[in-house]
């Protein structure tokens, strides 16, 4: 677990290692995280507001906030709290449409 | 009339009980549930490949969380199970709903329970949408279903049982606590003590939370107001008053913070239910009978959405509300069933006030928070933006002021800001809580995937 992660696993870490990768990236989270958990025990953020562009990491993480949507590279969004992690998704925390900021 | 359609939304201690109703009378409800297993929030089931006990997971709330689960999946064959399901739109007597991959269906109701429960609710402060900020609820559920805490040295601010719980919870998997701020005076929630005698269970466990935290040298403070978190692109810091009125800072990486929950009533609205304003709760409801029958032919109402007094009276609500559709589809249903349930709403009823009134919502931080904090964290307005609307543009009511400055028209629908988006408004309009309206639903209740898609393809 990186020094910069905000979530720190405290039991249940013998599961499965997944890998996948953001921002092209390759990281590895646990089978049964949520593809939040996969983010936020690396780092700690998962995207940028639309507006302002300031730095979001989720909220309330039961799928009533909406502020944890980000993409896959094919363009799809998932809402990361409500998402499982699966081996080789490619996941992005940035748009690949508009406002795409430089990595 | 055994042939008709019921379909329950929501599987929790609500929605399991209601279905167990039913297929106790015959029926084979559908069940739709957004969540991938039954259980809720409150007995929400770690993913498979976890092996945590239930003692370890839910604490004193072992055995009932445990009865419940084994409820729900006796009803196996018997109900017609959607998990990982959202009910996003209602049009007459039709549903619509959407799995995770945004696949579509529509399907048909003679009758419905709506068992959707709560979120938490939250006060805005200076940088609470800073990586690091959490509600209490979401705080919880990193440990209960992730195994992880939302940090490593966690501040929790607020006010309500939560407040106590998720500490409590969080110390004992290990985590640092960097103090626990309570908005309420102590003088307050003792005094409300002797009223929540009717639920002498839970107030021992509360109690038990308290001084537990208290043995264990987490700092506590009571009567404060959360000013602002700082840091550089996450947090590093919970500035607040105390009851002194002095400023404090506490180092800290994460903060948890939520004012007790309030019921979940998007689909209600959409369905076209009477509401009314309760004051205890300070929130619009749904307008109920003792049954759980709302205003509308054939839709019912149970567990914390309905009125947010706690999992076992959801239990028995769901029972509750399962037992009028019988009734009102002409089916037998048992009596002394249907009065042990009433007797059982009727004790969590009284509870929930004498909670409500012991951790009462600070209205008053609303006075104090300052015009650059942002209120809708979706559109990103700010209180002051919010404020000027209301004064400048004659918006004298909630739908108003939204159409004009898209305040609590985002993504979430209003369901982090509308509950301050109301006090703030009538703080600034000088009028009560109740004169300025509410955010009226819309569909989709939550964005589908492929209306985001659209969005971002613009
Ligand atoms: C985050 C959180 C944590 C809590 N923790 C505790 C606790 O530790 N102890 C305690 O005593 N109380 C707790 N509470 C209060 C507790 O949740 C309730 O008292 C209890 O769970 C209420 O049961 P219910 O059946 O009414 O609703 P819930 O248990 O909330 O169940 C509602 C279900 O409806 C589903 N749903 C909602 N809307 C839709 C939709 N549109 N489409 C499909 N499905 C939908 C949800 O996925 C959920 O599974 C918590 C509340 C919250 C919000
Ligand atoms: S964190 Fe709130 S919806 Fe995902």
């Amino acid at each position: 677990m990186d020094e910069q992660s905000l979530f720190l696993r405290v039991a249940e870490q013998d599961r499965e290692i997944v890998p996948f990768f953001v921002n092209g990236r390759p990281a590895t989270a646990l089978s049964g995280d949520t593809v939040l958990t996969a983010l936020l025990t690396h780092d700690h953020e998962v995207r940028l507001s639309e507006i302002l562009e300031q730095p979001r990491a989720g909220f309330c993480l039961m799928g009533a906030c909406q502020d944890c949507w980000i993409w896959t590279e094919d363009g799809k969004r998932v809402r990361a709290c409500s998402t499982m992690i699966e081996p080789d998704m490619r996941l992005r925390t940035r748009s690949p449409f508009n406002g795409a900021r430089p990595e | 009339m055994s042939s008709s359609r019921v379909v329950i939304i929501g599987a929790g201690p609500a929605g399991t009980r209601a279905a167990e109703t039913l297929v106790a009378a015959g029926l084979k409800p559908v069940v739709v549930d957004e969540a991938p297993r039954s259980g809720g929030q409150i007995y929400r089931r770690q993913p498979p490949g976890f092996g945590r006990s239930l003692k370890k997971l839910y604490g004193f709330e072992a055995g009932k969380a445990a009865r419940l689960h084994d409820a729900f999946d006796r009803l196996q064959d018997k109900v017609d199970y959607r998990p990982g399901t959202m009910v996003w739109g209602t049009e007459g007597h039709n549903l619509h709903l959407a799995d995770r991959d945004g696949r579509q269906d529509v399907i048909g109701f003679d009758a419905l329970i709506l068992a959707t429960g709560a979120v938490d609710r939250i006060v805005p402060f200076e940088g609470w949408t800073m990586p690091g900020v959490y509600t209490l609820g979401g705080a919880q559920i990193a440990l209960k279903y992730q195994a992880c805490l939302i940090g490593r040295n966690v501040a929790l601010v607020g006010s309500g049982p939560l407040l106590y719980l998720v500490a409590y919870q969080y110390r004992r998997a290990g985590g640092n606590l960097a103090g626990i701020f309570d908005t309420t005076p102590l003088s307050r929630e003792l005094a409300g003590l002797p009223r929540m005698a009717a639920n002498p269970a839970n107030t021992a466990k509360g109690l038990y939370y308290f001084a537990w935290l208290a043995a264990h040298g987490v700092p506590m403070l009571h009567d404060v107001s959360p000013l602002r978190a700082e840091g550089e692109g996450r947090v590093a810091r919970l500035v607040l008053r105390d009851r002194a009125g002095r400023e404090r800072t506490f180092a800290c990486d994460a903060i948890a913070t939520g004012y007790h929950v309030q019921s979940e009533t998007q689909l209600a609205d959409l369905l076209g239910c009477d509401f009314a304003f309760d004051a205890r709760a300070g929130q619009w409801l749904p307008r109920q009978d003792e049954m759980g029958r709302s205003s509308v032919d054939g839709v019912y109402l149970a567990g914390d959405g309905a009125s947010v007094r706690g999992a076992d009276t959801a239990e028995a609500t769901g029972a509750l509300a399962a037992l009028a559709c019988l009734q009102d589809q002409g089916m037998p249903f048992d009596a002394a069933v249907r009065n042990q349930a009433l007797q059982a709403m009727r004790r969590g009823s009284a509870f929930a006030a004498a909670l409500r009134d012991a951790f009462p919502f600070p209205e008053h931080l609303y006075e104090n928070i300052a015009d650059t904090t942002l209120l809708c964290r979706c559109e990103e307005v700010s209180v002051g933006t919010f404020r000027a609307t209301l004064r400048d543009k004659g918006a004298g009511e909630v739908n108003r002021a939204k159409a004009f400055c898209r305040v609590g028209m985002g993504r979430c629908q209003g369901r982090m800001c509308g509950a301050s988006a109301a006090r703030i408004a009538a703080q600034t309009l000088g009028v009560e809580l109740a004169a300025v309206g509410r955010l009226r639903g819309q569909a989709p209740v939550k964005p589908l995937p492929t209306a985001l898609q659209t969005e971002a393809g613009e």
